[in-house]
């Protein structure tokens, strides 16, 4: 008889593994990419640049693509979105260049941007091509704090400048949510290493790792000994489920999983439990749910306590992990953690009670107070990350580093209260995504390249 | 059910698609699958005196057009290079099993009568219900003063017509070349000579594209290319018009014309024909595509027939011909603008783009309340010149729209800014 959760390691072979976490949009060959540019119409005023929190001229690079000036194309995206090549594969295409499409209109089919995007870019990298050279030195010096999407685009650019720029991060390995965040499946091949040593590549960026904001170095030194000072601190603290006993044995942060996962050199030597259940309703919950699938888990459910339309997660990716097999149930919320008898470790996780939920008159969310319960020998948390400013709390300059709704406040510039300083990212309002990252990075290096030149 | 049946200059076929003298036609294996296929009949690859021609490796180029393969083609190849009797035993062997299907026989023979009284003979022996001179092949054959050498030359075009109308029964049916200025001076040329038919277009002199790597014209052999020969669907508009020219001239009344280049589909057949063609050739469809494409052109044509009430070719043969006119012929007080159907726009701005930067301002890109994409015609500015039609990716989505302008028609001729004009006849 069964006395305590199910969780082991091992649960699939590695050929298996090697496969299903392979490229989960095998790249396009060059004859499909011709055909898909050839798709494009090369719109004017196109909707689909718009839609680009980069704005990357697309008409211009799929021309480039169709007239087989694939250099040409891997230099507009670039330069318009320094990862071009991790966007193309992170992209929620579907709410961004591609929904926008005047194909979509037409036939219910937009050209496959990101796809694109993609091939372009992998040429250039499969090359070996460096497209950007850096402007003579000007004897500026710039610190960003965090290399993940928004420091590393930052520090890019104003290498490019000619600014010397120091990049700190607290993690031993740098690329941020590139590294650390995101899916394994979506970056094969170590793409965000590659991707890293492509953006040094361009020079003039010294990289210092394992320090943190606020115990190695603190904002008042950086600001003392820089020019200007980029924060991409991005989020920081996984949200609890609000739930008593959350510390029980098998409740675990979906964030800390995926990253062990990234940096794991056998994937098959994680835990996974038979049952496992993931609460949340955004990307990271699809993505600890399709990869806990993917390692072996027998049943997998994403409960959320909203609908289908209220999920960050785009349609394509509810089907997407729909398709291997999770299943999603929607409006239901947790209630209660309910454990094995406890032993000389504690007390392991059983089941999960939730409440199913509604919308209320006025658009509330509330309990109907009907419950059920799902087992589950693993609980993924994934109802979002918050920003929690203790890097920069209790030091001067942070005291006057002005906040909105729990994040640093900016302006168009990407420009905080404190005029050197500047933030993107996630750890300011706006999208969370990698692409708005970069273009925060990007808008601000423009904004420190025009301050550092006054 | 319309009747494709077709009777060209009295040589009757089942249907009017006709492969035209090429590879698909080069010998008995090849020509009785395309009968076997459909196809109403075929003009033989060209032969020649022994010992025949030799050809190169490689022998075709294309032109690949939006990922569309073989949008144009190029050959280099020269006429038939099997010996002349494997020919002749074949193509007598062909006509007797299919007797219902024309079979032609293109030529081409050093120009002396001797030569092709010699040949006409031998051709005429098979049983083959017509011949095809072939004076149009631009690359190879013209050097040694064969084909368009002589198609070029409009006196040599009536000199070998007439010698051969003097030494056979056969129709014959002289195929001109495109490489000259003024298409009507060889038909007129072949029509003087006797000639029952003319057949167009053969090749266009090209070089379809130069090999960056190896820095040579396409296709490259050895390192080292020459011009060839220019046809499939880009082609097609050359052909149509060149069709028209002679369908419309009045010294060529009377000439049958066989249309051939960058031929499809029934449609390009139904506009060919209404444009003057008796019948259609096919040659870089079927290479491209295979036989089988006959059926859909057959059946295609049919349909549309019905459709129009034509219960034979003949009804809309050369129906088109009275519309082709001189420029100065056309109406001066006609006009239309454009019009944009909001409910088919996809916010393209291709459009706007196209009016804007290259002609007439006349589009303007403009924002809804919900800062939606709108593009409207200025009628004031419309020329009416229907650019904003062709690059509208969306069909039927801005048409040409017939606006009244009180005034009657009017040409050329007798416009007061035509220093030249005539006085309009009161
Ligand atoms: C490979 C090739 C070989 C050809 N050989 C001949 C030939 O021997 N005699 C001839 O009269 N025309 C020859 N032609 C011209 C075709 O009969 C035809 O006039 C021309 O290709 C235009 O028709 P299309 O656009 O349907 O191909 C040749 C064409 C090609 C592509
Ligand atoms: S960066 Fe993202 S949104 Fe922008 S074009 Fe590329 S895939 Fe689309
Ligand atoms: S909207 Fe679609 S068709 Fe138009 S430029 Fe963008 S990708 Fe091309």
């Amino acid at each position: 008889m069964t006395s305590g959760p199910d969780i082991t390691t091992g649960r699939v072979s590695a050929a298996e593994l090697a496969s299903s976490f392979d490229d989960i949009h095998p790249p396009l060959d060059r004859r499909t990419a011709l055909i898909e540019a050839s798709r494009c119409y090369f719109c004017y005023d196109a909707p689909c640049v718009e839609a680009c929190p980069t704005d990357i001229d697309i008409p211009s690079f799929i021309r480039s693509i169709a007239t087989g000036n694939v250099k040409g194309a891997a230099e507009t995206i670039l330069d318009a979105n320094i990862m071009g090549g991790m966007c193309a594969r992170v992209c929620p295409v579907e709410e961004l260049c591609e929904e926008a499409c005047v194909r979509n209109t037409q036939e219910d089919k937009p050209v496959t941007i990101g796809a694109l995007q993609r091939y372009a870019t992998d040429d250039l990298f499969d090359h070996g091509l460096q497209p950007f050279k850096r402007a003579p030195d000007t004897g500026k010096r710039v610190a960003v704090v965090g290399a993940g999407p928004a420091g590393l685009a930052c520090a890019h650019a104003l290498a490019r400048s000619g600014h010397a720029v120091v990049v700190y991060e607290a993690r031993p390995r740098a690329g941020g949510l590139n590294e650390y965040g995101i899916a394994a499946y979506k970056v094969p091949n170590d793409f965000a290493q590659r991707e890293l040593d492509f953006i040094l590549g361009v020079g003039g960026i010294e990289l210092k790792l394992g320090m943190a904001l606020g115990r190695d170095v603190s904002l008042s030194e950086l600001r003392q000994n820089y020019d200007a000072v980029f924060l991409g601190l991005g989020q920081n603290h996984a949200r609890a489920l609000g739930v008593e006993q959350e510390a029980m044995s098998g409740v675990l942060n979906a964030v800390d999983f995926i990253a062990e996962l990234r940096q794991a050199t056998d994937k098959a030597a994680l835990p996974i439990g038979r049952s496992i259940v993931v609460i949340g309703g955004g990307n990271t919950a699809i993505d600890i749910a399709t990869q806990t699938k993917l390692l072996g888990a027998e049943d997998v459910t994403i409960v959320y306590r909203r609908g289908p339309d209220h999920m960050s997660a785009t349609w394509k990716e509810q089907q997407w992990t729909q398709s291997n097999g999770v299943r999603i149930k929607y409006w239901a919320q947790p209630r209660r953690l309910i454990g094995w008898p406890a032993d000389a470790k504690g007390t392991a996780l059983k089941e999960i009670e939730f409440e199913y939920t509604q919308l209320d008159e006025d658009g509330r969310l509330t309990g109907t107070g009907d419950t059920f319960a799902l087992l589950a020998d693993q609980v993924f948390k994934a109802v979002g990350q918050a920003f929690v400013p203790t890097a920069i709390e209790g030091d001067r300059s942070s005291e006057l580093l002005e906040m909105v709704y729990g994040r640093i406040a900016v302006n168009e510039d990407r420009q905080t209260s404190l005029p050197d300083v500047f933030a993107g990212g996630d750890c300011v309002a706006g999208l969370d995504l990698t692409v708005q990252a970069v273009q925060d990075g990007k808008l601000a290096a423009r904004a420190i390249d025009r301050k550092l030149r006054a | 059910m319309a009747d494709l049946s077709n009777d060209f200059v009295g040589i009757k076929s089942p249907n009017p698609f006709w492969l035209a003298s090429a590879p698909p036609t080069d010998k008995q294996y090849n020509v009785e699958r395309a009968l076997r296929a459909g196809w109403g009949g075929v003009v033989w690859k060209t032969l020649g005196e022994d010992p025949p021609i030799v050809n190169t490796a490689s022998r075709y180029g294309a032109i690949q057009y939006n990922g569309t393969r073989v949008a144009g083609f190029n050959n280099i190849e020269l006429i038939t290079d099997r010996p002349l009797d494997v020919n002749l035993q074949e193509i007598k062997q062909v006509k007797r099993d299919w007797p219902d299907r024309a079979i032609i026989v293109s030529l081409m023979v050093p120009c002396e009568e001797d030569h092709w009284k010699a040949i006409l003979a031998r051709v005429e022996e098979t049983g083959a219900d017509g011949i095809e001179l072939n004076f149009g092949c631009p690359h190879g054959m013209s050097e040694r003063g064969m084909g368009s050498a002589v198609g070029q030359v409009p006196d040599y075009v009536e000199m070998v017509t007439r010698w051969c109308k003097q030494n056979t029964r056969m129709p014959v049916i002289v195929k001109l070349t495109p490489n000259i200025t003024n298409i009507l001076m060889p038909a007129r040329a072949a029509k003087r000579g006797g000639a029952d038919a003319v057949s167009l277009i053969n090749t266009i002199q090209s070089v379809v594209s130069v090999d960056l790597d190896r820095m040579a014209p396409e296709p490259v052999v050895d390192g080292r290319g020459t011009h060839g020969g220019y046809c499939g669907p880009a082609v097609r508009p050359i052909a149509l018009r060149m069709v028209g020219e002679i369908a419309r001239d009045p010294e060529c009344a009377g000439l049958a014309i066989s249309g051939i280049g960058g031929i499809a589909t029934w449609r390009d057949a139904a506009e060919f024909i209404s444009l003057g063609a008796g019948n259609v050739q096919v040659c870089t469809a079927a290479m491209t595509h295979g036989f089988k494409i006959v059926e859909d052109m057959a059946s295609g044509l049919a349909n549309w027939m019905d459709e129009k009430g034509h219960a034979t070719t003949g009804t809309f043969h050369r129906a088109a011909v009275p519309n082709f006119v001189n420029w100065e012929e056309l109406n001066l007080n006609y006009k239309t603008i454009a019009k944009i159907d909001q409910d088919l726009c996809i916010q393209c701005g291709k459009c706007y783009i196209a009016c804007e930067d290259t002609s007439h301002q006349s589009i303007a890109a403009l924002r809804d309340d919900q800062n939606k994409r709108r593009y409207e015609v200025i009628d004031e500015e419309c020329v009416g010149c229907n650019l904003c039609m062709h690059v509208c990716p969306v069909d039927d989505c801005i048409t040409m729209v017939e606006v009244d302008t009180g005034r009657d028609y009017a040409n050329w001729t007798t416009h007061p800014n035509n220093p030249m004009r005539k006085e309009a006849a009161e």
